[in-house]
């Protein structure tokens, strides 16, 4: 079973982003990296495919040479291979980032599975993992949530939740799953994971940009309308408070 | 500007993510222009749906609407999609930014070529390019509504999600309900391999997304026992159980309750923090209730920044006395 | 939850970590009323230093002061229900940590902290998951206890409430307000609205120098990362009840520990790069991923430490099943010496400093702190914490991180008692520094001077005086120190030394009002004629020793008050508290202006005399006065004085005259036999073969005049500060004498001579520890050479009973005990008790 993982270095921003001067970027002078809870996921989850049907986990990343951090953070949670898609200074909007992993993976092959996390922490943009499974003819399903593999019917039952409810889709391999935090519960690096990681090798290449049609003039941080709670009470005696509360907003009669 | 708007419904009618997403379209369309619907369903759209849904996207200003009879199959709704656009010759295609619209609009970017823009919450008419190619300046969230960015989308055929907790719905009445237009997608071979099997979307009952009433619990609700008291509060108001990822982190309560930057994204006109401290994430999924009440033992935690009302004390000890009340009062 | 934001309080305290809890409880208890405690974030966790702390108290043995307050933290920790002991155990990796251990074992036994030196299978049976195989021994502490920090904090806010403290959260302050009349503080500015108060306590840690700023006044300390991870679940813990089984592991010799936190295992490292930050640089509340002070893991600088710790404890820590659940960069605060930094700010009354104190401190300072703001004495003796000690160059960036960034890996090292800093020297010059590099001083740095300990270029004099020079074979009493000190000693004595005193302090008081403030300060009198030298104390209100100083009267309206340079800052800060209260009194700060040179020994009078036309005779010049003369065509101020028991003068000139002086008293001084002398002699060998006390060793605020030895024959009539204190001391029976003692034998079980260095336990014949009926233990306060007297002297306070001249006594080094006889009881000094040389 070979599984690429896609992951992308974001910012571990705080309760409030701050941007620099020039509105083109989060300030990340103080802040730490990761990647986005659905991709601790995927990791997570193809780890634990390669546990039990063997085979090794390769994960990938677009992003600036800073980025060996993510992939060797991958490394120490049980991934074996690093491939780095070293950026420059220009931004790769969803088409372009596509293009580049599509490029890589062809070069690669001989891989069962690609997985995603469900949409980038940081651009929102929910179509990278889908874009790939076009360029490259296969199968996806998004925002899954558990995935069962037989690697002997070469087949995935993928799940998700809609509304609610649970929905089942069923795919041959190899295919594209973008999956949603809530998959499993990812484990943390061990030690011995740690000192692996420090001393994995890192493929690296430089992709192709290309212009996407979607570009970032400027970025802004939203107004938020800071209140001050007004105290209904203290325990039990503010309950007829509370339901005064509810009624005036229609919601008790 | 002729829009093609994706219509999401279930047994009550259209969702109210559509209805806000119309709202956007037709500011979109312009007063020249047309919004016209396309809605999905597993069989024919028939009684006794397409009568509230003929009549709620009327009250949207949308005057026709053509149905297509799929299960949900990404690939074949955005195959679809990619149809009508061009029998109508539609400068924009646009959905609500659901699970499912932001996975057909990115199917569709990917069959057309055209570059996607998701949850988008206010646009401008750009300037058409001497190529003929069309310009929009998209305002759109980030992070999950932590960050805005304007952005340019240039294509021949502009495709867009519209965030949903950010545009309110604004009725805009025809005075009469829309004609619904069967259509039947030249599909090609494979695409809907991949389809939504056991699926119970039509089921109804109140989902976390749109519930009107949502009861949310977080580490202070103190074990997951103590959410019965929750799932019973929020029966009684007719809305959803919620909780921060505290809880699901814990294993106290499934993943799909979650709200908040990685999980759900609500709109309710009351949303219920009960034992939450209000981190930016979980406050990013719920920033949009009509009103918040706040149940917290620590009158300084940063919900209180964001809630209405609040009330200082133990969830354990509030909720219980808050439902005897409200049954006492049937 | 904030009630309506005061407008006026009796006291403001800024930042809501366990000082500002703490302090804001012991103020309230006092009885100051109105105490309001501010923070920018929100209850319980305001987001500082203190959420993020790893809890866990070792008592400290380093610092008397340090002891102290973490000892009556504890106490308080205790009382407020959220200790838990759990043991602690220093492991050593190499041979030299393991004669460290015998050393602070011994320290330790000086404070009557628990300790014992335990084998690496005893340390096996207490941590079972330790490999013993990669230690050589443990130093164990079984008093060693975790703490609730946030709970402690909690506690002592709502006891402040109830004595009518309030509490104003998520409230930042944006400014203090200084009157610019009276240059005291008169309102605290904060988002929710101004405070009129007289008092503004700054408890913000790494935020604190931003604070002060804000009131144009400077708080030396700089935020440094101290990085941590959190391992677990550990399946060995998974049955934990509470926070923690097993003991803590401070595996010294890497910089690390381990400590178990509930079902994971802590591990934290001060063996990485210094990481310094700006106070300005951390993220507020709302932009922090987690708190401010908990900055994102650079895991680059900690995974050298991931080896070491797997070394340690490999199967526990190299189960993959486990994993590192949180890892952050956790800023602490660092100060030049490591000390915290307490004190009414000198720029500004009202102004107080309660900053850079860890968790095992924090209930201790602040309760020191409340005392001295209530009624300006601590129980704890905190001089070394004075705000007010840093020179201007010490509150300089440059200088507090570079002092934080050596001192940052040494939090664990092996540090000697006299160790000497390498960065940021050559501060502060004496105008005859060339010349002394010439004759190859080796320098200490006291207060930013370089001031030469001894001379290379005395070497030859090794020869001369043989054994006489008490050599030192053991290389951690031979460390910043060499037998050139005794040589110079001994060649004072035969002859004459000169030495380098431009470290000096000096002080000129003036104006009408002059005498009485200085009578109002000074145990002794000063009503004295013109020309004459005073040699006084300074107390606090409670007769504890303030400052050790001397004082001539140039006129009859004109005072010069010359102290030393470590304590010069705290002492002008008193002196111009005081001096505010008094009209017609101006005073001056010289130190920058005058050069001062010391001229000591049998041929002083005759290399004086050489170099002068003036009358230097006895009889001319008498001792304990003070006049104008001439050397080689400088304006001199000669003092007749001596701290080293000879004859002899200090000499004072304008500072850019110094290098003059000084080439002058060595050209005409060679025919005499004059050498240039360190303060390796001034300070220690002349000092303690005389008895001579110094501020800060003999004389603190826990000992009084009685029990020092210096009670003068009559009390002045004059009122002064600690009068009546004083007077009730001199009616009551001592409780502990300050006595000179020799050891008798020093020879270790080794065979090898063992010179203690200060610190130690003195012990009775059979061992036990001697406390007095105080509970003061006894220990050497100064320890050193007496070459003349080919002995090795130590001064300690003992109970009556025991300061019995030729009674024995033993003294424990290296966890080891020598014999040691009383050889002085009181201060009789053992050189020249007649004191004939200093009057000759």
């Amino acid at each position: 079973m070979e599984v690429i993982v896609c992951v992308k270095r974001v910012p571990m921003v705080g309760g409030r982003i701050v941007l620099t001067p020039d509105g083109q970027r989060i300030d990340t002078k103080l802040l730490g990296f990761t990647v986005s809870p659905h991709e601790e996921c995927a990791v997570e989850e193809a780890v634990r495919l390669v546990e039990a049907n063997g085979g090794a986990v390769t994960v990938l990343t677009l992003g600036p040479p800073e980025a060996e951090e993510q992939l060797r953070d991958a490394v120490a949670l049980g991934a074996s291979k690093c491939v780095l898609l070293e950026t420059g200074e220009r931004e790769f909007g969803p088409i372009a980032t596509a293009e580049a992993i599509v490029a890589a993976v062809r070069e690669r092959g001989g891989y069962d599975l690609l997985l995603f996390g469900n949409e980038a922490a940081d651009t929102g943009d929910f179509q990278v993992g889908i874009r790939v499974a076009h360029m490259l003819g296969l199968p996806v399903a998004t925002g899954i949530k558990s995935l069962e593999v037989d690697p002997g019917s070469r087949r995935a039952k993928a799940r998700r939740q809609y509304r609610g409810a649970e929905e089942l889709f069923e795919l041959p391999l190899p295919a594209v799953v973008t999956v949603k935090e809530g998959i499993n519960l990812p484990r943390y690096p061990s030690l011995p994971g740690r000192i692996r990681a420090k001393k994995a090798a890192v493929e690296t290449s430089t992709p192709v940009w290309r212009d996407d049609g979607l570009s970032k003039r400027e970025l802004s941080l939203p107004e938020v309308e800071r209140r001050h709670a007004e105290v209904l009470g203290q325990g039990k005696e503010a309950v007829p408070a509370l339901v005064s509360v509810l009624e005036s907003i229609g919601l008790l009669t | 500007m002729r829009v093609l708007l994706t219509i999401e419904h279930d047994v009550d009618g259209v969702l109210d993510s559509s209805l806000r997403a119309a709202t956007l379209a037709r500011e979109l369309s312009g007063s020249e222009g047309e919004v016209v619907g396309c809605l999905f369903a597993r069989g024919p759209v028939a009684e006794p749906v397409a009568e509230p849904v003929a009549a709620a996207l009327g009250e949207q200003g949308i005057s026709r609407c053509f149905t297509v009879e799929l299960p949900y199959a990404p690939v074949a709704w955005a195959r679809s999609l990619a149809a009508i656009g061009a029998e109508l010759g539609a400068d924009a295609v646009v959905a609500a930014a659901t699970d499912r619209g932001n996975e057909v609009m990115a199917h569709l970017g990917a069959i057309t070529g055209y570059p996607m823009a998701a949850n988008c919450f206010a646009c401008e008419e750009g300037e058409t390019a001497a190529t003929g190619v069309m310009s929009l300046l998209v305002t759109r969230q980030r992070w999950a509504g932590s960050l805005v960015e304007s952005a340019n989308l240039a294509a021949d055929r502009l495709l867009l999600t519209v965030a949903t907790d950010a545009v309110q719905p604004v009725p805009s009445d025809l005075g009469r309900p829309a004609e619904l237009v069967v259509f039947d997608p030249p599909l090609e071979e494979g695409d809907a391999d991949i389809v939504a099997i056991e699926s119970q979307e039509e089921s109804g009952g109140v989902s976390l997304a749109s519930a009107r009433v949502v009861v949310s619990g977080g580490r202070g609700v103190g074990s997951p026992e103590g959410f019965a008291v929750l799932e019973e509060l929020a029966s009684l108001l007719g809305g959803a159980v919620g909780v921060s990822r505290a809880v699901t982190s814990l294993g106290w309560r499934p993943h799909s309750e979650q709200v908040g930057q990685t999980g759900t994204r609500v709109t309710p006109d009351l949303y219920m923090a009960c034992g939450i401290s209000g981190a930016i994430q979980h406050l990013a999924g719920c920033q949009s209730a009509k009103t918040m009440i706040a149940i917290n033992t620590d009158g300084d935690a940063p919900i209180m920044t964001r809630a209405d009302y609040a009330v200082i004390g133990d969830v354990g000890e509030v909720l219980p006395a808050l439902v005897e009340a409200i049954k006492a009062r049937s | 939850m904030n009630e309506v934001t005061p407008t006026s309080a009796g006291a403001v305290v800024i930042g809501a970590g366990i000082v500002g809890n703490c302090l804001t409880y012991h103020l309230a208890r006092l009885g100051v009323r109105d105490v309001v405690l501010v923070d920018k974030g929100p209850m319980p966790n305001p987001g500082g230093s203190t959420g993020h702390a790893s809890n866990f108290i070792f008592p400290v043995d380093y610092s008397r002061m340090m002891t102290e307050l973490t000892s009556d933290s504890t106490a308080q920790y205790k009382e407020l229900g959220v200790f838990t002991e759990s043991g602690g155990i220093e492991v050593a990796r190499d041979s030299e940590r393991e004669v460290e251990f015998r050393r602070r074992a011994s320290t330790a036994k000086a404070w009557g902290i628990e300790v014992e030196i335990i084998s690496p299978e005893e340390v096996r049976h207490l941590v079972p998951y330790l490999d013993s195989s990669v230690i050589l021994s443990g130093l164990y502490f079984p008093r060693v206890g975790v703490v609730d920090s946030l709970r402690a904090g909690t506690i002592m806010r709502e006891r402040a409430q109830a004595l009518g403290g309030r509490v104003q959260a998520s409230t930042e302050v944006i400014g203090i307000d200084v009157n610019p009349a009276t240059g005291a503080v008169e309102r605290v500015r904060t988002s929710a609205g101004e405070i009129e108060t007289e008092l503004v306590a700054i408890c913000c840690g790494v935020w604190s120098p931003r604070l002060a700023e804000m009131a144009g006044s400077h708080i030396a300390l700089t935020p440094i990362v101290h990085q941590m991870i959190s391992v677990g679940p550990i399946p060995l813990f998974s049955g934990t009840v509470g926070e923690i089984e097993y003991p803590i592991v401070r595996d010294v010799d890497t910089n690390m520990y381990e400590r178990q936190h509930g079902g994971d295992m802590e591990v934290g490292s001060y063996a990485h790069r210094p990481i310094i930050v700006s106070p300005d640089e951390i993220p507020s509340n709302e932009a922090a991923s987690l708190s401010p002070p908990e900055l994102p893991f650079t895991s680059d600088d900690f995974d050298p430490q991931l080896a070491q710790a797997l070394e340690l404890m490999p199967e526990l820590l190299g189960d993959e099943s486990v994993g590192i659940r949180y890892a952050i960069n956790g800023l602490i605060s660092m100060t030049p010496d490591g000390h915290p930094v307490l004190g009414e700010l000198p720029e500004v009354k009202g102004l107080w400093s309660v900053s850079a104190s860890w968790i095992k401190e924090g209930p201790g300072i602040a309760r020191a702190a409340a005392e001295q703001i209530v009624g300006g004495i601590s129980e704890v003796d905190v001089h070394e914490a004075d705000a007010s000690r840093f020179y201007p160059f010490q509150l300089t960036r440059q200088h507090v991180r570079a002092r934080a960034r050596e001192g940052f890996n040494k939090m664990y090292g092996v540090v000697h008692p006299v160790e000497q800093w390498t960065l940021e020297r050559e501060i502060r010059l004496a105008p005859m520094f060339p010349s002394e590099r010439e004759l190859g001083a080796f320098c200490y740095q006291t207060a930013g001077w370089e001031r030469p300990h001894w001379y290379a270029s005395n070497a030859p004099l090794l020869e001369r005086y043989g054994d006489r020079v008490m050599p030192r074979t053991a290389e951690w009493e031979a460390r910043w120190w060499s037998p050139i000190i005794n040589a110079e000693h001994l060649a004072m004595r035969d002859a004459c030394g000169l030495v380098d005193l431009t470290a000096f302090v000096e002080i000129d008081v003036a104006g009408p009002g002059a005498l009485e403030l200085l009578q109002e300060l000074s145990v002794a009198q000063l009503d004295v004629a013109n020309g004459r030298v005073v040699y006084t104390s300074w107390l606090d209100g409670a007769g504890g020793f303030k400052a050790d100083l001397t004082i001539m009267r140039l006129a009859e309206n004109h005072f010069r008050v010359v102290t030393g340079g470590a304590h010069g800052m705290a002492d002008k800060k008193w002196l111009l508290d005081h001096a505010a209260a008094h009209d017609g009194v101006e005073v001056w700060d010289l130190t920058s202006s005058l050069s001062t040179v010391g001229l000591w020994g049998p041929r002083a009078r005759d290399v004086l005399a050489s170099a002068s036309d003036d009358d230097v005779s006895g009889e001319g010049f008498a001792f304990g006065t003070c006049r104008e003369i001439e050397v080689n065509g400088l304006a001199v101020l000669a003092s007749r004085i001596s701290y080293v028991g000879e004859l002899g003068w200090e000499l004072y000139v304008p500072i850019e005259q110094g290098a003059r002086l000084w080439a002058t008293f060595l050209e005409a001084g060679r025919p005499h036999g004059l050498v240039p002398v360190g303060i390796g002699v001034y300070g220690t060998t002349g000092r303690l073969e005389k008895g001579y006390r110094a501020y800060g060793n003999e004389l603190t605020p826990d000992y009084d005049i009685v029990e020092a030895g210096m009670t003068r024959p009559k009390v002045k009539a004059q009122e002064f500060v600690g009068k009546d204190a004083y007077l009730s001391q001199r009616e009551a029976a001592p409780s502990a004498t300050l006595c000179t003692l020799t050891v008798d034998d020093h020879r270790s079980s080794t065979g090898e001579l063992r010179y203690m260095l200060g610190g130690e336990p003195v012990l009775t014949p059979d061992g036990k520890r001697i406390v007095d009926e105080k509970g003061r233990p006894a220990y050497v306060t100064s320890a050193g050479s007496a070459p003349s007297l080919g002995k090795h002297v130590l001064l300690a306070y003992l109970p009556p009973e025991l300061a019995v001249e030729g009674g024995k006594l033993l003294v424990e080094y290296m966890s080891e005990q020598f014999p040691a006889t009383v050889a002085i009881a009181g201060s009789r000094p053992l050189f020249d008790p007649e004191n004939e040389r200093v009057r000759a």
